[in-house]
């Protein structure tokens, strides 16, 4: 459904992705992996088009995404860190959202319910604490009901209820059918939510595979300690190799 | 693109500083008019001020304005919205209340105390002014990721214009006045658009010969209309050139 081919990006002498090529199917779940500065973020800011990459392409459906914007319509984005309008309150910036997205009528406000959005559609958007911002951020990632979910770091910030609330939600649309990418650091959230591990260190893809192949390979039955075993062979791997 | 213009609307529009300048030139109008009878003297100080604030005013207002609407762009970027669709919808909110304050300031004045045709032209030029302005200070925006640097540097285009442009012309009539200068310096002042909308109050004011020898030979070179008619399609030069530039920048630009 995403295919990234050779993708390079540097940021002046930065270069933060190295020749990316990675499949993202449908009906999957990934778990984008890798330690602070390893190329995550730039790498789901480009499947969204507000990073140009240096070269390569990126397809979603089968269309190049270079010069195009309706394919985005396809994507419910949660960032990491949600930046809106300081002026604005929930309720307001929920409809401009609506307002904007012109022709949809199926709007899915399951989130909203949950997390008591509605609660706070007076709130201006400036006084809001980390965790409500993260709130109104995931509500607004899966109001249009999009195939494609990007979660950027989606339970950071969120008190433990909220935080179940939103994994059933992933989990629930993750049996829809969605293709599924989320950035975490949090492994145990992870190991329930995720099909596959996608593990980027220093802009390269160093591993992608299903998790059970990563458990098997490593002999762990933990994501957390499967991933640390992960990079401690890959670490001894370079030692020889250098 | 309406949507999007609508809520960029709203938002300068809470920000009151619109409302600050709209009373700002209105009082200043009032007060001129107020101080003397003739109303021809009235436009000509009136430009003034025009040539003055209107550009420092959209440079400013216009640089800060797309530094706070950062978020909104983010966030507009993730939606299935074309970039240009938002870059253009940020210029014509922009614009378009920067204009309507003007008008309302300086035209509501200038129509209770009788409105003449050099009246309208002031009205006109300080549109097309802010319009210059607006995108100068858009193509300074997307220059570089930093506020102040931004602000700099379209405080730098008014600085330019305003002030250092005249001084270097000045300079070059001086030193080489031994050499026929009329058509160089005609070229050069299509360079500067403060000075082009200078040239076209002047023309309409008929006091073209109190610009001294420049002027009356563009009086003389053009005729009033057609003097005008060049001076205003360049200025429209200068309204699209720097919003194409900017543009493009903006389409390519990592965010």
């Amino acid at each position: 459904m995403i295919s990234l081919q050779n993708i390079c990006k540097r940021f002046g002498k930065l270069q933060v992705l190295d020749h990316v090529s990675l499949d993202l199917l449908a009906g999957k779940s990934y778990a984008l992996i890798g330690p602070n500065g390893s190329g995550k973020t730039t790498l789901i800011k480009s499947i969204l088009g507000m990073v140009i990459p240096t070269s390569g392409e990126i397809v979603v459906d089968g269309k190049s995404i270079y010069n195009d914007w309706k394919y985005r319509e396809k994507i419910g984005y949660m960032p990491q860190i949600g930046r809106y309008p300081d002026n604005m309150r929930i309720g307001q910036l929920i409809d401009m959202m609506k307002n904007v997205r012109q022709g949809y009528t199926k709007t899915d406000e399951e989130l909203i319910d949950a997390f008591k959005l509605f609660k706070m559609y007076d709130k201006p958007l400036h006084t809001l604490s980390g965790g409500t911002r993260q709130k109104v951020s995931a509500a607004l990632a899966f109001l249009f009901n999009a195939p494609i979910l990007i979660l950027d770091e989606p339970t950071a910030g969120l008190d433990p209820v909220s935080v179940e609330i939103l994994k059933e939600k992933i989990l629930h649309d993750k049996r829809l059918g969605k293709l599924i990418i989320i950035s975490s650091h949090i492994l145990s959230d992870l190991d329930e939510l995720t099909t596959d591990v996608v593990y980027i260190f220093e802009g390269k893809v160093q591993y992608n595979n299903t998790i059970e192949a990563l458990k098997e390979e490593t002999g762990e039955t933990r994501l957390g300690k499967a991933i640390a075993m992960l990079i401690r062979q890959k670490e001894l791997l370079a030692s020889v190799t250098d | 693109m309406a949507r999007v213009i609508k809520y960029i609307f709203y938002d300068i529009l809470r920000t009151r500083f619109i409302l600050f300048y709209t009373f700002f030139l209105c009082i200043s109008t009032f007060a001129l008019f107020q101080l003397d009878s003739d109303s021809g003297k009235v436009v000509l100080s009136l430009l003034n001020i025009v040539l003055m604030v209107v550009p420092l005013v959209s440079v400013v207002f216009t640089t800060i304005h797309f530094f706070n609407s950062y978020e909104f762009i983010e966030l507009m970027l993730a939606q299935p919205i074309n970039r240009r669709v938002i870059f253009l919808g940020e210029y014509f909110a922009v614009a378009f209340s920067l204009c309507i304050a003007y008008l309302l300031g300086i035209g509501v004045p200038v129509l209770l105390f009788g409105a003449n045709q050099s009246a309208l032209t002031l009205l006109f030029t300080g549109v097309v002014l802010t319009l210059v302005f607006v995108s100068l200070a858009f193509l300074s925006s997307v220059l570089t990721r930093d506020k102040a640097k931004a602000i700099g540097i379209a405080l730098l285009f008014w600085f330019y214009f305003s002030l250092i442009y005249d001084g270097l012309l000045l300079w070059v009539v001086y030193n080489f006045s031994d050499y026929p200068l009329e058509k160089v310096t005609l070229t050069l002042i299509a360079f500067n658009p403060v000075d082009l909308a200078r040239i076209i109050m002047l023309l309409q004011l008929d006091i073209s010969a109190l610009m001294g020898y420049t002027g009356a030979f563009y009086q003389q070179f053009f005729g009033s209309y057609a003097g005008m008619l060049f001076s205003t399609s360049i200025l429209f030069l200068w309204i699209i050139l720097p919003l194409w530039v900017a543009l493009r920048i903006f389409s390519r630009k990592d965010l």
